[in-house]
């Protein structure tokens, strides 16, 4: 067991800078989630126009690796379309389940590959992503009221 | 006398995990079972199983004698008066479920008190929290010292007439705190109102009488006391079980089935409806037989010396936050290392062959009152030596140096 297979510095990096961290003063659509087992928790805020993630924050507490995949998930889903949104979220699950998996710009999420060997922590990592599915969701029942 | 002969009676401890020996500290999560423990229930399944209370062949007295005489044992480790106050469940979870929606609903109207406190694992919150709600019953907290104590005087400001039931832990799994129950007890008696002790964490160290407690009941779980999970017991004193309705209704529990009317087996039964655990009480039977044979004063005696060497050896690590009372009541010690997650901790610890808790150890409301987001905990029982200790403080260092590059 390598620690540094968990560890990378891109995600120490993430973790001591991370990118995107805050709130926005407006009604931005809100997403609470929490990782019931370890009292994880993140607030997601997206804001979607013509299908487009313009924009994306987060808060919340949590170890390393849910508030680094939080910034890194906030970096890759910005200005992408909902749709290429979603995707990205399938990759990471097949990333968290150990298969290669290639994020092209998006590099840095590659990083959280080794967590797959420590399985104890996949709920970390995949805790961002869950917020965005659960977001995106939300966001698209809204739109189909309107 | 503890020493290493004891350890080696637990087969799970003598493994490595990622290259190092097992340092097992999360035994207030679980406790791991001794080869008499786990013999026991093997032997049970290989000899003796057949369904308890009802066939007249050999097997199934067998199987009876060995239920029954399991709650005889643990009647006897608690002091109980009587095997009708034992009532085996699942866990303590269960227990107090059973008191609070037996007793609590028949007892507690609008406008009457529970009393708990904010320390209390889940199951000894929500199950109140509930009934209040159901109720209409106002639920009260027992103010906590800066340490997580409670003081009698606060516990007689806080218990009134109006107090129905007092619910609180004998010892916390988090702050290592011991709460005079007893005293609680005298309080809560004065005033009409019955007392519910959850014993999860007191059980399995120290030795425990009911009778001298004078608590109302009182609930414990066998998988911290080196049994198997599943099995549990509900004490309680036989009028006020007497007087209370079952809560599961089915085969076991009853007396006479009629068209429209049943009615009930006497105590214990009429609380245990449904198979029993029965493999589950045989392995309770031999692992109370196990913490005799040492002595609870021993185990007790075992564990006190290992948290005050661990709060001294981790006084050592810098920037190492430990909470709860300055000198260890029972072998719990839970910490925070500086800016370090619990989780990247105890990660780290784990790579070192350190089994600690990571988390809010279902204690949601005490995490807010500490305000932190989660903890690491390290628990000890008899199973553990100073080597451990030392393994712990290792690792600690070790946790930290590899943070402090990470992130500096």
């Amino acid at each position: 067991m390598n620690l540094d297979d968990l560890y990378r510095r891109v995600i120490m990096d993430h973790y001591k800078n991370p990118r995107n961290r805050g709130s926005f003063a407006d009604d931005a659509l809100k997403i609470e989630l929490n990782n019931p087992t370890c009292g994880d928790r993140i607030t997601l805020q997206i804001k979607v126009e013509d299908g487009i993630v313009k924009d994306a924050r987060y808060s919340g507490e949590g170890c390393s690796i849910s508030m680094s995949s939080a910034s890194m998930m906030t970096e890759a889903v910005k200005g992408q379309t909902v749709q290429h949104a979603l995707e990205l979220a399938d990759r990471f699950s097949s990333l968290m389940k150990g298969d290669a998996v290639d994020f092209g710009d998006y590099e840095d999420i590659e990083a959280l590959s080794g967590v797959n060997k420590f399985p104890a922590r996949i709920k970390c990592a995949t805790l961002a992503w869950n917020a965005l599915r659960k977001g995106i969701d939300v966001e698209e029942e809204h739109h189909q009221e309107h | 006398m503890i020493n290493s002969a004891i350890r080696e009676q637990f087969p799970i401890l003598n493994q490595k995990i990622n290259g190092h020996p097992l340092v097992y500290l999360d035994s207030a999560a679980t406790s791991q079972k001794p080869r008499q423990v786990i013999e026991a229930v093997k032997s049970y399944y290989e000899w003796d199983n057949a369904n308890v209370h009802r066939g007249v062949h050999t097997l199934g007295s067998r199987a009876t004698d060995a239920y029954e005489g399991a709650r005889e044992k643990l009647a006897k480790f608690l002091h109980a008066r009587s095997t009708k106050e034992i009532i085996f469940t699942r866990g303590t979870t269960t227990a107090l479920n059973i008191v609070a929606s037996s007793y609590g609903p028949a007892h507690v109207g609008e406008g009457d008190e529970i009393v708990i406190t904010q320390m209390e694992h889940h199951s000894n919150f929500i199950p109140w929290q509930q009934l209040a709600k159901k109720t209409g019953a106002t639920l009260k907290f027992l103010p906590l010292q800066k340490d997580g104590t409670i003081t009698l005087a606060d516990a007689e400001e806080t218990i009134t007439d109006r107090t129905k039931i007092v619910a609180i832990a004998y010892v916390s799994n988090v702050m290592g705190v011991t709460h005079p129950v007893k005293e609680l007890a005298a309080i809560a008696h004065r005033h009409g109102a019955v007392i519910v002790v959850d014993g999860a964490q007191s059980t399995p160290h120290m030795k425990v009488d009911v009778q001298d407690l004078d608590c109302d009941f009182y609930a414990l779980s066998g998988h911290k006391m080196l049994a198997p999970t599943g099995i549990g017991a509900l004490y309680g004193k036989k009028a006020l079980l007497e007087a209370m309705e079952p809560v599961e209704f089915g085969g076991e529990m009853i007396d006479d089935v009629g068209l429209y009317e049943s009615t009930w087996k006497e105590l214990p039964w009429k609380f245990e409806g449904g198979t029993p655990i029965i493999a589950g009480a045989v392995g309770l039977g031999a692992a109370i037989d196990f913490l005799q044979e040492i002595g609870m004063d021993e185990i007790h005696r075992h564990e006190m010396e290992l948290a005050a060497c661990a709060e001294e050896r981790l006084s050592e690590v810098d920037g190492l936050t430990i909470y709860g009372p300055r000198s260890r009541q029972v072998g719990v010690v839970t910490f925070n290392l500086g800016d370090v997650h619990p989780h990247d901790v105890a990660t780290v610890l784990d790579a070192e062959g350190v089994a600690v808790r990571a988390g809010h150890h279902c204690c949601q409301p005490l995490m807010r009152w500490l305000q932190v987001s989660s903890t690491a905990r390290a628990s000890f029982y008899l199973y553990n030596s100073e080597q451990d200790v030392d393994a712990l403080v290792q690792a600690l260092i070790k946790a930290k140096e590899y943070f402090a590059y990470e992130l500096g």
